[in-house]
């Protein structure tokens, strides 16, 4: 996931969406997916290609969730937070994440980024959690050690 | 070809989260086997459900772990054949059998990126009626049928139509709302996996009734799944010629592009749904004026929700009348309900309106997963008020939900057992509050804050008395004084913790 920041790439991604300021949450997106965050430098050069002030990028980019301002780890594990997943235990799936990997909501180890998410649309098979852009349902302490496993000590 | 089976492999984001890639894949593999992946039917419990098309019937097993294949080969099931995981005949399993599916009646049963299945099924029928009869008549029919607004505002969606339609413009828009937020709710995403294309049928009607030309889709981020099947049903129908200049040779241009949102829940309310797609920050406007007047950049603008959209094409091709025979007083049709939470049988049910939660959460849903009883049920997401055990007889319409001072919303049902610990949910309708408020007025942003410490305090006993009259004092201060629901509704759920579960408050 990290890809060493590249202005001419990053031109080509924001130019992608026409120069548009409208576009901005759009192209914020796509320089998440390619480089995991926002870094200031990506700031500047969005205010100066869309024609908008850096304080108008910043103020966008603080506003979502989605668009982070410091590097994750190589992959994002998200729990969800919200009433369905409480109802089946969440908040001691959540505990449970915390304590294997000695880090606490948004914290990162070398693999894994910790983060919460208020709902994935998985509400009938909770507890959901989504790891980079796969959610899985149901997941108990042992299923979660797997899957965070998979991910690299 | 004969000899080929045809295996139902759900592409559905709950399938999915259980192993229903896999299964597909090693299906895919075995000789003559014809995997088609569908959207699901909504028996979430059962997913990955999985069909086997045998003489004229679909032969369902499930729920189908990639580790009972071997057993099911074994076992003849692409023959149909016995086994303990066979669920007969899909037509025939009551969770299904016993709805009333109108919205949803083709989720499930096609391939829902197939311009052919889709209108083998009566897929653009509405619209070529549309076509036919002209704007004036799809106008008249929507208001006919009753159809109210399935975000969960309930707002008549002919009147909408109507504003839009009357307001002068040279561009306007219609926007579908596909933010579903709210916890308990994934009707949205079951319609937009399963049948995107009657969205984009209900899209396009739409724009064709008010004259608009470009609808925008605002999804949210966290379903990556489902932006990728309707990124794909999309490029079937521009490749078909049902998007674009001139539709089908009627003349009406239109066509849809997806926006993703940033996470943000407050998003889903609609003006702050509008700003997020100018590329601005998700805060809320101030109404009025109406988005109907001024919407998408200052345009009339239609911003309706997924099933409201997807629940237009059949009124259109069946007739206002046949849909205006389902429901209750003011509450016609059907509702997608979802069952969610602790529940045994969770899934979507697609009902007319006027049954019991009760109904719902025992014969459909068999109860809590975890075999305890029913404590506390959330109706219409994280800013619905929580029920008791002892509500669940009301029947479920708007009418009758608002006068308990509940809302059923967007139709989602969050079941507790009695382990839960209603302060704990309290604090939390506060503290989401405080996470998601857009921050433009300050009885929600501030507000939220000041309610977490508060009900910490409570629970802490310190200063019971007092801080139990402030809560309640903060809680009319946001109700009355919050710009949007966020903020103002955020008190439903706090409020009836504490009145309905005192002593979850004084442990």
């Amino acid at each position: 996931m990290a890809i060493k920041y590249d202005k001419i790439i990053a031109s080509e991604i924001i130019s992608q969406f026409g120069g548009r300021p409208e576009m901005l949450v759009q192209v914020l997106h796509a320089l998440v997916e390619r480089y995991g965050y926002i870094s200031d430098e990506a700031i500047r050069q969005v205010a100066t290609e869309l024609n908008i002030s850096r304080a108008e990028v910043h103020g966008v980019v603080s506003f979502y969730h989605d668009f982070r301002t410091s590097p994750p780890a190589k992959h994002i594990l998200k729990i969800c937070q919200a009433e369905a997943c409480q109802a089946m235990g969440s908040r001691q799936l959540t505990a449970h994440a915390e304590s294997k990997l000695g880090v606490q909501m948004h914290g990162s180890t070398d693999n894994v980024t910790l983060e919460p998410v208020y709902c994935l649309g998985n509400c009938a098979c909770s507890p959901a959690v989504i790891i980079d852009d796969k959610v899985y349902g149901r997941v108990d302490a042992n299923k979660l050690d797997k899957l965070i496993d998979e991910c690299g000590v | 070809m004969s000899n080929q089976v045809t295996v139902f492999v759900p592409r559905e984001t709950s399938a999915v989260s259980l192993g229903a890639h896999d299964v597909a894949e090693k299906l895919a593999a075995v000789e003559n086997v014809n995997v088609v992946r569908n959207g699901s039917w909504g028996a979430s419990w059962l997913e990955p459900l999985v069909e086997v098309v045998v003489g004229d019937d679909r032969i369902a097993y499930g729920p189908v772990e990639v580790g009972d294949l071997d057993s099911l080969l074994e076992a003849g099931f692409l023959t149909g054949g016995k086994h303990p995981l066979c669920l007969g005949p899909i037509s025939e399993i009551p969770y299904l059998k016993n709805q009333e599916r109108w919205t949803f009646w083709r989720c499930g049963l096609i391939d829902p990126i197939s311009i052919a299945d889709f209108q083998a099924h009566k897929g653009f029928a509405g619209l070529q009626k549309a076509f036919e009869k002209g704007p004036e008549y799809v106008l008249d029919q929507i208001k006919t049928s009753g159809l109210r607004g399935r975000g969960g505002a309930g707002f008549p969606t002919g009147i909408k139509w109507q504003t839009v339609a009357d307001t002068e413009g040279e561009q306007k828009y219609i926007t579908c709302n596909a933010d579903e937020g709210d916890s308990g709710t994934f009707s949205d995403r079951l319609l937009m996996e399963g049948d995107p294309l009657n969205l984009i049928e209900g899209m396009i009607i739409a724009g064709f009734a008010v004259g608009a030309s470009k609808g925008y889709i605002y999804l949210r981020s966290e379903y990556p799944l489902t932006r990728r099947v309707l990124t794909k049903a999309l490029l079937a129908a521009r490749d078909s010629g049902w998007l674009g200049q001139d539709i089908q040779g009627s003349g009406f241009d239109f066509d849809i592009d997806i926006h993703i949102g940033g996470g943000s829940y407050v998003c889903g309310e609609e003006t702050a749904m509008l700003e997020s797609l100018e590329g601005k920050a998700g805060v809320i406007r101030y109404k009025p004026p109406l988005p109907a007047i001024e919407g998408l950049f200052g345009k009339p603008t239609v911003v309706n929700n997924v099933v409201t959209l997807g629940s237009v094409p059949l009124i259109m091709a069946l007739g206002a009348e046949k849909y205006a025979e389902f429901g209750v007083g003011r509450s016609k049709g059907t509702l997608a309900f979802q069952l969610a939470g602790n529940i045994k049988r969770g899934g979507m049910v697609e009902k007319a309106f006027g049954l019991t939660l009760r109904e719902l959460i025992e014969d459909f849903g068999g109860g809590t997963a975890t075999g305890r009883p029913v404590r506390a049920v959330q109706v219409g997401g994280p800013l619905g008020a929580y029920l008791t055990a002892e509500q669940l007889d009301t029947p479920l319409d708007y009418e009758a939900f608002a006068e308990m001072g509940g809302m059923i919303g967007h139709g989602g049902i969050v079941v507790f057992d009695d382990t839960v610990d209603m302060a704990a949910q309290a604090r939390f309708a506060m503290e989401f509050c405080a996470i998601e408020s857009c921050g433009k007025c300050t009885p929600c942003r501030i507000g939220s804050v000041r309610g977490v410490e508060v009900i910490d305090r409570i629970v802490s006993n310190e200063d019971r008395e007092e801080n139990i009259t402030l809560l309640n004092d903060l809680c009319d201060t946001m109700i009355d004084g919050s710009l949007c629901a966020m903020g103002g509704m955020t008190p439903f759920p706090v409020r009836s913790a504490l009145e309905s579960f005192p002593e979850d408050f004084n442990k």
